[in-house]
């Protein structure tokens, strides 16, 4: 497989073509009829996928270093370049990303009848500005790409949404707009000391700022460049408190939209944390006070997520608060900063974007039956549609962390990880095991169990082919990385160790540098 | 065959499921295929078993034998296989797992061949025995657990078989979340033996232990304690055990496989399987015990006035469950495993024996239209006539579980009290312990007699028209239900106690001696011997025959009402009728408390009202507000610009100056 790739050159193209392919795409889809357009779409995605796959074989994941480095200037008076890179963190984010549009484009066809072509194309422009999220080393580059991620996103909710849809929408802009202009200052900030310090060479280069990060000038302001790029970040987790954007962005976007939020979207929270943040200011992440912070807030997720996500009467909202708790597993264990603990993280945000995807697939379909989220509404479905229960139960039990599934593998690492550091936050972090039981298993019951005491439940239809196309490569996904999950973890590991020495302020960045021009020549 | 062999196991009951699980989907009425696969895995199983113990009968290895399959979990230090141990202990739990539960699979083809769900049924069982192999085969604490939450999944998904009432799907949620409070405790457990000696294998942990840990040291009794708390979750201890008479509410095999024979004994295990951890913590051992003991004796206590058969029975496990950990707390862990195996073989016997008296009486019901309760004893009465076979049977197990020599029970039960009696002579506490547990064997043989009296002794009343269909069980029932008879009546000879002199003694002590003599060198066991060890012997027996004569006299001294026409209880009856009102008191002090906590504080108030309502929507106000103050301030008033431009110069001076 290796020597394919590298006969056909893949390592020099295959980041620009992931970007670049989508957008033309968009262009094709939002110009053809509404007919095509989804079947385009499908195509467009699916080729999308097929081709990052290949990313598997050909990155050289065992540095832990940024690899396919390629940098092209752009807008050199301003020291803005295109700058792309992957290492083993990125390389399973952008897989996780490409592996679910093809998913998210299927999982659309009869939800969405109004306006495809503009649906299918926003929804192709998020796919490159996802990836261009996680394999950006530029920040001016990056923070393009995080806002290309943003806009569609408030449109997809603020037209196909559903009824409260503006409202949510503009929370759901303006608080993730709030944190990224902050970030946009720091950024800016740090642009300029490091040209005042460093030889008066201006560059949003990811690696020239990571040199200047922990220099003398920029430690005085470094808590407050730091505070800015931990909101941007801490709101996208969402990390309570900051986390009230997301049931309602859950409840009203379109499932497509839900999934990419859950399984993808929230992810670059946690990854901005671990590529930006927390690099850049290790000292102010990791002194005393922010990390009592910080580690106070996640586990505060963790039980005070799982405890709201079990009153609530709306499944979509109830499956947005579980994802609060779950994050807040994957932000302890990035604090943890022990091997466990980091690939604990990382672990948990494939998981959750497996499981959690997975389940907004599932209520959509239900609400695509229904026309209802309310959990009340339902009960003893599981005479009626059997095939739909099984899936869901399957994976609500993925989703609570049994082990032999994939949640259990994240979540464990991240409590094993965390407990050597912060023993009494990690055990009560781990209470959140009995409640996640709790709340998803109480929710399972009143669904999927008792009477089917409901008339209109009595006829609703079973899965159908195109269903199960969406749900069984997640449902493969799930049980595959609950049993054996050494692959991913083998691919993720030295890009954990390099954080973890990052943390401590232990690599050279130039190193960096050096490293990766020599690998992508 | 050799150990190498002990995955075909897992795979052949997995394979069942899978057989099943499809056929339940697509083709729910291909019973006569369920009925060969179902049971057919479990027996293959069981020979695969039996020739893997056979061949370790014939050469006992002295070192667990560790059988990786595949890299499984790792990070850093911690690397976790998915491997299996094949030692003297496993290899018990094994023949016990695939043989009780081959007989109950049998059993089950004719209680639940009516059920429309029959397929499903049987999918769930044999995965359930999947994960209970996993839990006992597991070579580190991680695979185990694999096993330990797999199984509490298939409890879950069994007791909540007949979903459609809703009590049945409480109940099976019910037992999901309070063992998931024991699980909590299992995982912190193991965060703290992994961060001081380094691996989560079993191997390791028998080795490293004695270095890493000073015996009796606070590390290795928070561990234990954490252990336990699993342990009193799975195997239904105080304060976690009131999901079990819950779990009743599934179908009677499931009752007797799952919450009787073989899922429930597994905290029994794990002290047994960790006792070198156990033995090192003596304070935990003592609390394992008098939770034990306590146990013991407060569920018995409860099953004396029940009128659900299965709640008896229910109450009655949870009752010897506490017996076992007496036992293993009193570090006669041989004596623990010696009591779960003749456990699973008379409380088996009693559960599916109940499931046949069950049956019959539900078809009588059913033949008449009648609603009346077919669990209820209070509407049977006299079923010996109609049912001999499951009559001598469940009369046999009721010796045994009472402690009647030479039955099964007797032996086990003797040993653990002796342990706990001779545990005494270094901790008083201990004879309090033993105390309690002299009081649970009376209660046992009186609520047990009372039960073989109100179901099958005395005038009938299930009813006049419902008589006549009142019938023994199949022979497929009845079947299984002899052979795990007769096991409840030889069982003792696995380990007799050694004062039966010319046969051969202590069996499985002996068989079980290379995997618990690491914990026997931490905390010896003291037997009593001579004077005392006789003493302590008759009273048993006496204490046994005194209850069960009581059990029978009380229940027959007067006429036993039918349910529908039955008084209310009063008194203190009343209270053990209610179960101490320990549901209630959780209802009312942990679970509502908690929803509303959760409902009206942390959503409703903090949520929605602090942080979108004062700060998000708030700050969308104070945007709004500042912008109308700005709007005010640009009034074209020079005066105002004036004062405001003094005041500001006046505060930069004082701030400059200062």
């Amino acid at each position: 497989m290796f020597n394919f790739l590298t006969s056909i050159g893949y390592n020099s193209w295959i980041l620009h073509v992931l970007l670049v392919f989508p957008l033309l795409g968009a262009v094709a889809v939002s110009l053809s009829p509404a007919a095509l357009a989804k079947r385009l779409a499908f195509a467009v995605t699916l080729v999308e996928f097929i081709l990052s796959l290949g990313l598997w074989w050909s990155v050289n994941t065992a540095n832990g270093t940024m690899e396919l480095m390629q940098t092209v200037p752009w807008i050199p008076q301003w020291g803005i370049s295109y700058a792309v890179g992957i290492d083993g963190i990125s390389l399973t984010m952008v897989l996780l990303t490409t592996m679910l549009m093809p998913l998210c484009v299927i999982g659309s066809y009869s939800y969405i009848t109004e306006r495809e072509p503009g649906y299918y194309a926003l929804i192709l422009v998020l796919t490159t500005g996802m990836i261009g999220v996680f394999i950006a080393m530029d920040m001016f580059l990056f923070y393009v790409f995080w806002e290309v991620m943003l806009i569609p996103m408030y449109f997809l909710i603020g037209i196909w949404g559903g009824k409260n849809r503006l409202y949510a929408a503009l929370k759901f802009f303006i608080y993730t707009m709030a944190g990224s202009l902050l970030m946009l200052v720091a950024i800016l900030v740090m642009v300029r000391v490091a040209a005042v310090m460093g030889d008066g060479k201006v560059s949003f280069s990811y690696f020239h700022l990571l040199q200047y990060a922990q220099s003398p000038i920029m430690g005085r302001i470094a808590p407050w460049l730091f505070l800015a790029f931990f909101l941007a970040f801490a709101i996208k987790v969402p990390l309570f408190p900051f986390h009230t954007w997301l049931p309602d962005a859950h409840v009203e976007a379109p499932t497509a939209g839900s999934v990419i939020l859950a399984s993808v979207l929230l992810k670059m929270g946690t990854y901005g944390f671990i590529r930006f943040a927390i690099p850049f200011f290790p000292g102010v992440a990791f002194s005393t006070f922010v990390t009592n912070t910080v580690v106070t807030l996640a586990v505060i997720g963790i039980v005070y997520g799982a405890l709201v996500a079990m009153v609530q009467p709306d499944i979509k909202k109830l499956v947005a608060y579980s994802s609060v708790s779950h994050l807040g597993f994957a932000v302890l264990g990035i604090w943890a900063a022990s091997i466990q603990g980091v690939q604990g993280a990382l672990m948990v945000m494939i998981g959750h974007g497996f499981s959690t995807g997975a389940l907004f697939f599932l209520i959509g379909m239900l609400y695509e039956r229904r026309h209802t989220r309310e959990i009340n509404a339902y009960g003893g479905l599981a005479r009626v549609i059997p095939i739909f229960s099984l899936i869901l139960t399957v994976v609500a039990l993925a989703s609570i962390g049994l082990p032999g599934l994939n949640g259990f593998v994240g979540e464990f690492l991240v409590l094993v990880g965390s407990f050597r550091i912060h023993p009494y936050a990690t055990g009560l972090a781990t209470t959140g095991v009995i409640f996640a039981a709790a709340y998803m298993l109480w929710a399972l019951q009143r669904i999927i169990f008792n009477k089917l005491d409901k008339p209109a439940n009595e006829l609703i239809p079973d899965l159908n082919r195109r269903e199960l196309a969406v749900l069984i490569p997640l449902l493969i996904g799930i049980v595959w990385m609950g049993l054996y999950p050494k692959p991913v973890l083998d691919k993720l590991e030295p890009a954990a160790r390099r954080y973890i020495l990052m943390t401590k302020g232990l690599v050279v960045p130039g190193e960096d540098v050096i490293r990766t021009k020599g690998a992508s020549q | 065959m050799t150990p190498s062999w002990i995955w075909l196991t897992i795979v052949l009951p997995f394979a069942g499921f899978l057989v099943n699980g499809v056929l339940a989907l697509v083709k729910p009425n291909a019973k006569r295929a369920v009925s060969l696969v179902g049971p057919g895995v479990l027996l293959a199983a069981f020979a695969v078993a039996a020739s893997i113990f056979a061949g370790l009968w014939a050469h006992p290895p002295e070192e667990p034998i560790v059988l990786p399959l595949w890299a499984w979990i790792g990070a850093g230090a911690l690397r976790v296989n998915f491997s299996l141990q094949v030692d003297q202990l496993s290899a018990v739990m094994l023949m016990v797992v695939t043989g009780v539960g081959s007989l109950i699979h049998i059993f089950s083809v004719g209680y639940m061949r009516e059920d429309p769900g029959y397929a499903r049924f049987f999918a769930y069982l044999n995965l359930f025995v999947v994960f209970m192999l996993i839990l006992i085969l597991g070579s580190s604490l991680p695979v185990l657990f694999v096993g330990w939450e797999g199984v509490g999944l298939c409890s879950y998904l069994l007791i909540g078989f007949w979903y459609q009432e809703k009590a049945n799907a409480d109940a099976g949620k019910k037992a999901f979340i309070v063992n998931r409070i024991g699980d909590f405790g299992v995982m912190i457990a193991m965060f703290l033996i992994f961060w001081t000696i380094g691996s989560l294998e079993f191997t390791d942990i028998v080795k490293l232990a004695p270095t890493a840990y000073a015996a009796g040291g606070t590390l290795i009794t928070v561990i234990t304690l954490f252990l336990f708390l699993g342990c009193a979750g799975k195997s239904a201890q105080i304060p976690l055990y009131v999901w079990l008479p819950d779990a009743m509410a599934g179908p009677t095999p499931v009752s007797a496989l799952i919450h009787a024979a073989t899922m429930v004994t597994a905290g029994v295990y794990l002290v047994a399987r960790t006792s070198i951890l156990f033995s090192m913590a003596p304070v935990s051992s003592m609390v394992v015990a008098g939770v034990g003991a306590a146990t013991a004796l407060f569920a018995a206590s409860i099953g004396l006035r029940q009128y659900d058969i299965k709640k008896v029975l229910a109450y009655s496990t949870v009752s010897q469950l506490g017996y076992m950990f007496l036992g293993v707390g009193s570090a006669a862990y041989s004596a623990g495993v010696f009591h779960l195996v003749t456990h699973a073989f008379f409380k088996a016997l009693l559960f599916l024996g109940a499931g046949s008296v069950i049956h019959s009486m539900h078809h009588a019901y059913h033949a008449t239209h009648s609603h009346e309760d077919a669990q209820d004893m209070r509407n049977m009465g006299g079923l010996s006539k109609s049912m001999p076979v499951t009559y001598w049977l469940m009369l046999l197990a009721t010796l045994a579980i009472a402690g009647v020599p030479p039955f099964s029970g007797f032996f086990s039960k003797d040993e653990i009290l002796s342990a706990a009696f001779g545990r005494g002579a270094e901790n008083p506490v201990f004879y309090v312990f033993w105390a309690f547990g002299v009081l649970a064997a009376l209660m046992t043989a009186f609520y047990m007699m009372r039960l073989i009296a109100m179901t099958f002794w005395g005038e009938n009343r299930t009813g006049a028209a419902e008589r006549e269909h009142l019938h023994e069980a199949p022979a497929i029932m009845t079947g299984p239900l002899v052979i795990l008879g007769i096991l409840s009546v030889v069982g003792g000879v696995l380990n007799l106690p050694e004062f039966i002199r010319g046969v051969p003694h202590q069996g499985l002590e002996k068989w079980l001696e290379p995997v618990l003599a690491p914990a026997a060198k931490q905390m010896p066991v003291h037997m009593p011997h001579g004077s005392t060890e006789t003493i302590l012997i008759v009273a048993a027996i006496l204490t046994a025959i005194a209850g069960l004569i009581a059990g029978w006299k009380a229940t027959l001294a007067r006429p036993i009402p039918v349910a529908k026409s039955a008084p209310e209880e009063v008194g203190f009856a009343r209270v053990l009728f209610n179960k101490y009102y320990i549901d209630e008191i959780y209802q009312s002090l942990i679970i509502r408390p908690l929803v509303a906590i959760s409902r009206l504080f942390l959503w409703k108030f903090v949520d929605q009202g602090v942080i979108d309502g004062l700060g998000v929507n708030g700050s969308g106000g104070l945007a709004r507000a500042l912008g109308w103050l700005g709007g005010r301030l640009q009034s074209g008033q020079l005066g105002l610009y004036v004062i405001v431009f003094v005041a500001g110069a006046v505060w930069l001076l004082h701030a400059v100056i200062r």
